[in-house]
């Protein structure tokens, strides 16, 4: 191996005292200097496994040659070959588990900051102002409609309106972008380069109805009269709750909840805007994921003086970005590991004052391969919180495989749909995301997009399914 | 899309809108409700459509914060941001036999659907609706024309008969009329009365509830409520609900949560 820098170049971020104060994003993004520096970190490996670790295949060390090259241009080029919203995936993929941890360099070293340099490219572009439309394709006189407009929708009509056919997306909230919007936060995501990516495919051609509920407002079946094909990206949407007594008590929050308070609805620029959020002093955060985290640094940016993180297993499990993690901890998110709500207290309000716990060890390992989590007997303790983020996990909602008779549903209420083609069992219906796969990640959502739209172009093209 | 096209108003500080909306309109069945959003910086409110007419919903607004206040400012031509719906289950209307409506105060207007489908199905409907007083009394021609029988209270004895719409119901038990459903939609303390005064004889009881909602599509859970020791989600699994299993309580400790921040808002919109 050639000598290499062992760490990646640092990233420039907010400090951590400075930013717990604001929303706006914690890092900063690289230097073109710190991104060239970055780049030539890569051994531009013969057998780049790399690729094979990217859930959509992108030419990782081609991307980085161009950007050492300082040919940014071709760089972001050669990137949106394959990956339609760079700068999103760039600050929210779990790189550690993908390709940056099949790198080469990370047997030894720190890899590559693959994702970094995702980042700086996509932002790189940005910088040069409006991104250039392709020339307008010929029409080919179908139409399309997408249901939902997080990452799989988007991606499916930013493909097809470039084929020439006529898309219309339908998304249930008021804004666009789905989790991206409601649910990452945007000291993690700003919302500006969630509204680029939703401006582009608009400008491409695709036409964007909110506010419209489909299983509501019109069924899937009153769309496939007007369509010649339906996708659904309708997510992982509905907020599960443990069951445990006292959750109802106020104070309690789904994630969900918390979080479209804040960004959606922007609470957190009360009064200016008007929905309210709870301004807790002691919040707790249950679950380890990124929503988990999401949460806890939200509430900490709302004022909370103690923040916590209460998670079964141990920190080795937890299952959100290591950024992530190693931010929340900067920030001084307090971790509780090990740690179990079982009850809720309430003052005589029905606020929720009080949150029971008990402690857990980790078993044998279970199904998802981590050590099962198991109650020590008798070790129950009390937390004193006056705000509790249920961050536990979500499931599809059922709203639009409810109102669609035909169309087939696993046991977690999920769309059955092919992996290779995203056809559902109902015809011209055509799913992926976490719909189908329950809640997963944005590359997933982004790669399923692509393989729908790839055969909802065959299929709109020669009408066989 | 969403333009107001007329508004009336009905009593102090109680207005109607016909707002354009043809998608909801086609689908609109009685019990439905809207989501509201009046303009960017707006809160999203749910609110029960009162009735359809070709392209147009009736909304029915009380003003009693800072969103509805807004709303009562709003004059024809207006376009709201949003308007997002039907939403929520319809009311299960079937022929029962004798049907009583209780609608309280603003709850008057969304009872009114529900009495016309009852009325029109077959059922024999007895109307009960109330007011604090007279010049609050909302629908009662429409009310009138949907009913085979139509008793009025106020609070105050202004108008109908003095007290509130449980003694109306209290009566028409006690004289052994035969009631196979009761629906009542209203103020909680309201429905929480009703769901008493039916439940030692029986009655089968349904309540639209009204907590506090964001969506209003099932991804939030703030709108959750306990019926029969189990957490539902009122936009998605309601709003209407079996009276004598709603946890009442509940539902009022939680339609408080944001008490503080709504009197700031008022305090700021009023001062504009
Ligand atoms: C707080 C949070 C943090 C996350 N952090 C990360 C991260 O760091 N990295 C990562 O890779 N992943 C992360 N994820 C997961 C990731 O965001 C999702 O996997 C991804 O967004 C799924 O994309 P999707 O297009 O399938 O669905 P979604 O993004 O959920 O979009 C679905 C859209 O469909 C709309 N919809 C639903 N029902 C209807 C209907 N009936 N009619 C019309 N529209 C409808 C919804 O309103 C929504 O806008 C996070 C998720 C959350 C909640
Ligand atoms: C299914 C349903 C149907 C409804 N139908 C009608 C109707 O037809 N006519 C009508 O006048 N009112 C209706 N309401 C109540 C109406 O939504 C609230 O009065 C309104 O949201 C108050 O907002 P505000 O900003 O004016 O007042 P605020 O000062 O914000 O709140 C006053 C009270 O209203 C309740 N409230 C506040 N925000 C919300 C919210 N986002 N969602 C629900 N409740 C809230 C709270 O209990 C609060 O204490 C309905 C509510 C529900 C859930
Ligand atoms: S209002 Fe969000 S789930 Fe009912």
């Amino acid at each position: 191996m050639p000598k290499v820098r062992p760490k990646k170049t640092p990233i420039p971020k907010q400090s951590p005292k400075k930013r717990v104060k604001n929303f706006n994003e914690v890092a900063l993004g690289y230097s073109e200097k710190q991104a060239v520096k970055e780049a030539k970190r890569c051994l531009q490996c013969k057998k780049p496994v790399c690729i094979s670790g990217c859930p959509v295949e992108i030419d990782i060390p081609g991307f980085i040659k161009l950007i050492a090259e300082k040919d940014f241009k071709e760089a972001i080029r050669l990137m949106k070959e394959k990956n339609v919203l760079p700068a999103i995936c760039g600050r929210v993929c779990p790189q550690e588990d993908q390709c940056e941890k099949v790198c080469v360099l990370a047997e030894k070293f720190e890899p590559v900051g693959i994702g970094r340099l995702e980042r700086f490219i996509a932002d790189w572009e940005a910088e040069q102002g409006e991104m250039a439309l392709p020339p307008k394709p010929s029409l080919t006189g179908k139409k399309v409609a997408v249901v939902g407009s997080g990452p799989a929708g988007l991606t499916v009509a930013g493909d097809l309106v470039k084929l020439g056919h006529s898309l219309t997306i339908f998304e249930a909230l008021h804004k666009t972008g789905g989790v991206l919007v409601y649910g990452i936060p945007e000291f993690r995501l700003p919302k500006a380069i969630v509204q680029r990516e939703v401006d582009y495919v608009h400008k491409l051609g695709a036409e964007i109805v909110t506010s419209f509920v489909v299983g509501k407002t019109k069924t899937v079946d009153e769309l496939l009269k007007e369509y010649d094909a339906v996708f659904l990206g309708t997510g992982a949407g509905l907020p599960w709750f443990m069951q445990i007594p006292g959750e109802n008590y106020n104070g309690i929050y789904s994630a969900n909840e918390y979080l479209t308070r804040s960004n959606l609805m922007k609470a957190y620029l009360f009064p200016k805007y008007d929905t309210p959020i709870v301004r807790g002093k002691r919040v707790a955060v249950i679950g380890g994921g990124n929503v988990a985290m999401d949460s806890a640094r939200t509430g900490l940016r709302l004022g909370a003086e103690k923040s916590m993180i209460i998670y079964r297993r141990s920190r080795k499990e937890l299952p959100a970005r290591i950024e992530e993690i190693e931010n929340a901890e900067e920030e001084g998110i307090v971790f509780e590991f090990l740690t179990l709500p079982v009850r809720y207290y309430t003052d005589d309000k029905g606020w929720v004052k009080e949150m029971e716990c008990i402690r857990m060890k980790l078993g044998k390992p279970d199904a998802s391969g981590r050590r099962r989590p198991l109650p020590i007997k008798g070790s129950n303790f009390k937390i004193p919180v006056d705000t509790v983020v249920v961050a536990i996990g979500q499931s599809p909602n059922p709203l639009v495989p409810s109102t669609t008779p035909g169309l087939e549903t696993g046991k977690h209420g999920n769309i059955i749909a092919d992996e290779q083609t995203g056809k559902t069992s109902k015809k011209g219906v055509f799913a992926g995301g976490d719909i189908v796969t329950g809640a997963a990640t944005v590359i997933l959502a982004m790669g399923a997009g692509r393989i729908a739209a790839k055969s909802m172009d065959e299929y709109l093209n020669t009408g066989e399914w | 899309m969403n333009r107001i096209l007329k508004k009336l108003e009905l009593a102090p500080e109680v207005k109607l809108f016909e707002i354009n909306s043809p998608l909801i309109t086609r689908k609109t069945l009685p019990g439905q409700f809207v989501v509201v959003r009046i303009c960017e910086e707006g809160e999203r409110i749910p609110l029960t459509i009162a009735d359809t007419k070709e392209d147009t919903i009736v909304l029915v607004v009380q003003e009693v914060g800072k969103t509805t206040k807004h709303m009562g400012t709003l004059e024809e031509g207006y376009e709201l941001s949003d308007v997002i719906g039907p939403l929520g289950k319809p009311t299960h209307i079937e022929k029962l036999g004798t049907v009583v409506c209780v609608g309280g105060g603003i709850g008057i207007a969304p009872i009114y659907p529900i009495t016309k489908a009852m009325k029109n199905i077959g059922n024999k409907v007895i109307s009960i609706i109330g007011a604090r007083s007279k010049d609050l009394l909302i629908f009662e021609e429409k009310m009138k024309k949907v009913s085979d029988e139509l008793y009025i209270t106020t609070d105050d004895g202004s108008y109908g008969r003095k007290g509130f719409v449980t003694d109306e119901l209290n009566g028409l038990i006690d004289e052994g009329r035969n009631i196979d459903f009761v629906m009542a939609i209203g103020p909680v303390v309201m429905m929480y009365a009703v769901a008493e005064v039916t439940r030692p004889h029986n009655i089968n009881t349904m309540v639209s509830l009204n907590p506090i909602m964001v969506d209003g599509t099932g991804m939030c859970g703030a709108c959750r409520v306990e019926v029969g020791g189990k957490t539902r989600f009122t936009c998605v699994d309601g709003p209407d609900f079996d009276a004598h299993q709603v946890d009442f309580k509940l539902l009022m400790d939680r339609q408080r949560i944001y008490l503080k921040q709504e009197e700031e808002s008022m305090r700021l919109f009023k001062r504009h």
